[in-house]
């Protein structure tokens, strides 16, 4: 389809970026790698009447190290996420989650950031800062605020980011020492998933002392699996981890689309919530 | 030269020469011309599936920036016809009117309702926003055996019914007969679901206009230039000698560009109407809904057999969905399919009924393969189900059952004359390159132990009739054309060498293939070769290509047309050679007196002796080109046996394919890695068919899969790596000996993958699942299975 007209500012700075974001209103869109705005604009079913283009804003990129965190730059594309080596050090549920998503195209343009602030419960990487405890910076007219990831993802497409501020790093604690898995169920290869589960499990004399389940798709928001999370704690074998797994669903509400049925994302959430922690504990 | 130093190209896997172009994308889309002047049209389509149109103005587009016109369907009606429909299978079928943008009902979602013309394609999409209609709902009509209730809902009320034709066939002996001494009876219902062809290119057209001549070229993304411009004189009037259709580079078609679009003859009817050049480019979701779709069917099929597994008989009852409209070949699809149902097999009575239903869904026509996987898959399906009411192993009960090839010659219970086959030479080498004992053993092993993944091995044979077509069958099934193909040589003086063709490449490589066999002939290098096509001025005479037939049919005219050229310069040779024609010899494109070596005349040579004319022989017409038609005596029959391996993860549903090995015989090959490319990318769309893809409607009869995100076509991340092979035994009846590679793989692979997943999920209850089969599907599947319920697929 051919998207409706729209205005287009390319800033090069956050500053002149949040100032053009604060004169549109709630007319403007941001730009952070397209892959899913250029479609609700070709499929006319988004009507920004900015797009304001952060895509040459050089401080948007790239990760680096602050303490017990990483700091990533709203505008690290999935596939320099992929490559970084500390997130492969220090968050390797976030580098191997993210080599999941869609297709290699999407992967050089699509952005760490772009696909966070779209909300998009669908999308592997939402349940996936979740399951990090990941914060996520914005920056808006009154300067800098950081949004934990548990408040972050509002409703389906909607986030905790106000129309006139712009997301501009996540700040990732490092998980070493957790086992973690992104258990991804699709039917093609660049497709969403039907549902993910993102586990991350820290276990001690080979017994689960916490455990972390972000579930991709089972809700108009990424969702944790809170019932599971704490069934996991104290599991030792793959009998008790399959047992802790049955409560994956519990308080979800997926949705029923081409896909699937609720009924099926339930029971997927708990057969992939359970292979996610055997895979990640090296217990299956 | 002697003949050890000439390589033929007939056989080699020459790098094509489409590639440069095609690759780097240095080529003539359709949406790549530019013309001075040209204006870019836009559809507003209906967003229901069935409504009365009570008002529309488009006016308010016309205050829109940018916009030069704004048509409704009223306003075009005059001077455009009813869309044609060239296969009316009956007497009394039934031909509703299908105007290119309607006038006052919409009868699926996506039926053209106005036209914009502007000067971008920007402008033209905003201003679609402008048209007010207002619209009267009226029931969708979606499901085929409800629409043939007598109080149904009507799509087109003034025809009375949604039965568009029934279509009998019975041959042999009654059914009836054979199914009271049958001691084994199947009966299985089957369901085609509808697909989304997915060219790579989308549809586009541009049409220029002369308007002091009256002369109009039309550009369009299609496979037939040549029918289209037949077509479009009837649907515009505009007188066909002032037509000129060009196919540029044409990016994929699958049978979807098989076809006269309402948007071509709009296109021709704005640019008539005002004078100027005009282009229309798709989008892929409005293609979704604007291009015709394929399958679609419920197919109820019966076979009669004895304990040992003969085959006595075979019962098939269809209800194809026609969709809102008649299109150029809709009737004729399932037709196609008719006589393919008895397969490679033998048996004594065949008895066939189709019933076209009118849904409110987008037009249903030819897609890859057309009638004949549908065919195939019904057959080859319930073929395991025979065997598993016999006990017998697949591979097995096909074998006491398929034609022997010492039998060829060999009429089928349908009435086709298969020319040659060797079946179970192809079987016993798909068996070794599968390894199929020892998968059966490890199936057998997972299934002891109750593996919740488990094996499943599908096998599917298949034959379909390719090089469509003789033209007196075709007038026999009540088809408006012939089947005949057209090509002629041009040797230029300089020696190089030009090939028309009739036929109409849209990736089938004709270019390198046509290439390899005027080479051949005519002892000329290939690069000396170039293949001229798709455009009536260039190659004015042709039936354009679908149906496996281009190389059968329009590559036999190539090889034919330059014999002729062959012995035209023989005769100028040996008048230059001083020798009489029958004492020259022809090898490697020199002619030579036998004897007497050192007299030579190369045919290139002789081309521009030719030429200049200077020493002809007396009264020879100075040209040694020509032209040769071939009408095909008969359809070529490609066969081959297919055989899938697939886990299924029993928890999830998920079907994973693990291998793939298929033995085609396609008859003599000319490029080798075309066929190969020819067989991946039918299998997979085979294999979409049996996993992936499907048009899914809701209630109101919208199209829910209505992007690519929704309609999941699989990629190479997707497929296993094919093991692909051949036999090869050459058709009767063509000189070449080919039979068409097009559609093979497409045919046999949706059986061969949909038997190996009900193979696997057998032990557990499990006898069908229907397509596509998704993860949920197959776990559904399982699920009731072992509740011990009704297996509800």
């Amino acid at each position: 389809m051919i998207p409706p007209a729209f205005d287009y500012a390319r800033p090069e700075s956050v500053e002149e970026a949040v100032r053009a974001l604060a004169q549109a209103g709630e007319e403007a869109k941001v730009l952070a790698g397209g892959q899913s705005l250029l479609p609700l604009l070709r499929l006319r079913l988004a009507f920004p009447e900015l797009v304001v283009d952060v895509g040459r804003i050089p401080q948007l990129r790239g990760v680096r190290e602050d303490g017990d965190s990483l700091v990533i730059g709203a505008m690290t594309t999935h596939h320099d996420v992929i490559r970084d080596p500390l997130v492969r050090r220090h968050a390797g549920l976030l580098a191997q989650a993210t080599a999941t998503v869609a297709d290699p195209a999407v992967r050089h343009r699509g952005t760490l950031g772009g696909s966070l602030a779209h909300a998009d419960p669908a999308g592997d990487l939402p349940a996936v800062v979740l399951a990090l405890d990941a914060e996520l910076v914005a920056a808006g007219p009154a300067g800098r605020r950081t949004i934990p990831a548990r408040e972050f993802f509002l409703d389906y497409l909607q986030s905790a980011l106000s129309p006139d501020e712009l997301l501009v790093e996540v700040r990732v604690p490092k998980t070493d020492g957790w086992s973690f898995h992104y258990e991804k169920f699709h039917r093609v290869a660049q497709a969403w998933a039907i549902v993910g589960v993102a586990a991350l499990v820290r276990r001690e004399n080979g017994q689960i002392v916490e455990a972390r389940v972000g579930l991709t798709n089972m809700g108009a928001t990424p969702l944790r699996a809170a019932a599971a999370e704490q069934a996991l704690t104290g599991a030792g074998d793959p009998q008790a981890v399959a047992r802790a797994a049955e409560a994956a669903a519990e308080g979800t509400r997926p949705a029923q689309d081409v896909s699937a049925s609720p009924e099926y994302r339930g029971h997927l959430a708990r057969v992939l919530t359970r292979r996610a922690v055997l895979t990640a504990t090296g217990m299956g | 030269m002697t003949d050890q130093a000439v390589e033929r190209e007939v056989g080699r896997s020459r790098l094509r020469k489409e590639d440069a172009r095609l690759i780097t994308g240095q080529t003539n889309w359709t949406d790549n011309i530019q013309v001075a002047g040209l204006l870019h049209l836009a559809i507003l389509r209906s967003p229901m599936a069935h409504a009365r149109i009570e008002r529309i103005d488009v006016s308010p587009a016309l205050e829109r920036p940018g916009v030069v016109a704004a048509f409704s369907g009223a306003d075009l009606a005059e001077g455009l016809g009813s869309l044609p429909c060239a296969w009316p299978v009956t007497e009394d079928i039934v031909l509703p009117d299908h105007p290119p943008v309607a006038v006052d009902e919409v009868r699926y979602a996506g039926d053209p309702v106005a036209v914009v013309v502007a000067r971008d394609r920007y402008a033209a999409a905003d201003a679609l926003e402008a048209i007010e209609v207002d619209y009267d709902p009226l029931p969708p009509v979606l499901d085929l055996e409800a629409a043939l209730a007598e109080d149904a809902p009507l799509v087109h009320a003034d025809k009375g019914t949604n039965r568009c034709y029934t279509w009998p066939l019975a041959t042999g002996e009654s059914f009836e007969s054979v199914r009271q001494r049958a001691e084994v009876i199947v009966k299985r219902r089957y369901h085609q679901q509808r697909l989304i062809p997915n060219a790579m290119e989308p549809r586009a057209v541009v049409v220029t206009p002369l308007a002091a001549s009256g002369e109009y070229t039309v550009y369009s993304s299609t496979q037939i230039p040549h029918i289209l411009r037949i077509m479009l004189s009837v649907v515009t009037g505009v007188p066909e000698h002032k037509l000129r259709v060009i196919a540029p580079d044409v990016g994929g078609g699958f049978g979807s560009k098989l076809q006269v679009y309402g948007e071509e003859a709009l296109a021709l009817a704005v640019a008539r109407r005002i004078g100027r050049p005009v282009k229309w480019t798709e989008s892929r979701s409005e293609g979704y809904l604007a291009t015709h779709h394929g399958r679609g069917m419920i197919q109820d099929v019966e076979v009669a057999a004895t304990r040992e597994g003969r085959l006595l008989g075979l019962k098939v009852d269809l209800i194809a969905d026609m969709g809102a409209y008649l299109m150029l070949v809709t009737p004729g699809i399932p037709i196609l399919g008719a006589f393919m149902y008895p397969a490679i097999y033998k048996m004594d009575a065949y008895d066939f009924t189709c019933t076209g239903v009118f849904t409110t869904r987008t037009p249903t026509d030819a897609y890859r393969g057309a009638g004949r996987p549908e065919a195939t898959f019904a057959i080859e399906r319930i073929m395991d189900e025979l065997a598993v009411e016999l006990g017998l192993d697949p591979v097995e009960v096909r074998r006491r059952n398929w034609i022997r090839h010492e039998e060829f010659p060999y009429t089928s219970v349908a009435g086709l004359t298969y020319d040659t086959g060797n079946y179970e030479a192809a079987t016993e080498k798909a068996l070794a390159l599968f390894g199929y004992d020892d998968l059966r053993a490890e199936q057998h092993k997972r299934n002891e132990r109750g593996d919740p993944v488990r094996l499943g091995i599908g096998v599917s044979t298949y034959t379909e009739m390719c090089g469509l077509a003789p033209s007196r069958v075709l007038r026999d099934l009540r088809y408006a054309a012939g089947g005949w193909e057209a090509a002629s040589i041009r040797m230029l003086p300089t020696g190089k060498v030009e090939v028309v063709t009739g036929t109409s490449p849209h990736g089938q490589s004709h270019v390198t293939c046509w290439s390899q066999i005027a080479a051949d002939v005519l002892g000329v290098p290939f690069e000396d070769v170039e293949v001229l096509h798709g455009d009536t001025k260039a190659a004015p005479q042709g039936m354009d290509t679908y149906g496996s037939r281009s190389l059968v049919v329009g590559g036999s005219a190539v090889h034919r047309a330059a014999e002729k050229v062959v012995e035209k310069a023989r005769k100028v040779a040996a008048h230059l050679l001083e020798a009489s024609a029958q004492d020259l010899e022809f090898t490697g494109g020199v002619f030579s007196v036998k004897g007497s070596p050192e007299a030579r005349k190369s045919i290139q040579e002789v081309a521009f002796e030719t030429f200049s004319s200077h020493d002809l022989p007396d009264g020879m017409e100075p040209t040694i080109n020509a032209e040769h038609l071939v009408d095909p005596e008969n359809f070529s029959y490609p066969h081959g046996t297919h055989l899938c391996a697939v886990e299924v993860d029993t928890e999830t549903g998920r079907t994973s394919i693990r291998s793939y090995v298929c033995v085609d015989d396609v008859g003599r090959v000319v490029n080798p890695m075309i066929v190969e490319g020819q067989v991946h990318g039918g299998l997979a769309q085979g294999i979409a068919q049996a996993l992936y893809e499907e048009a899914v409607y809701d209630d109101e009869g919208n199209l829910v899969s209505g992007t690519m995100a929704d309609y999941l076509v699989p990629s190479a991340a997707d497929l296993p790596d094919f093991v692909t092979d051949r036999t090869e035994t050459p058709a009767a009846s063509n000189p070449l000996g080919v039979k068409g590679v097009g559609e093979a793989g497409t045919i046999a692979s949706t059986p061969a993958v949909v038997n190996a997943v009900v193979d696997a999920l057998r032990p557990l209850g499990v006898h069908d699942v229907r397509m596509p089969c998704t993860p949920e599907r197959v776990w559904r599947a399982v699920r009731s299975a072992t509740a011990g319920e009704e297996a509800s697929p």
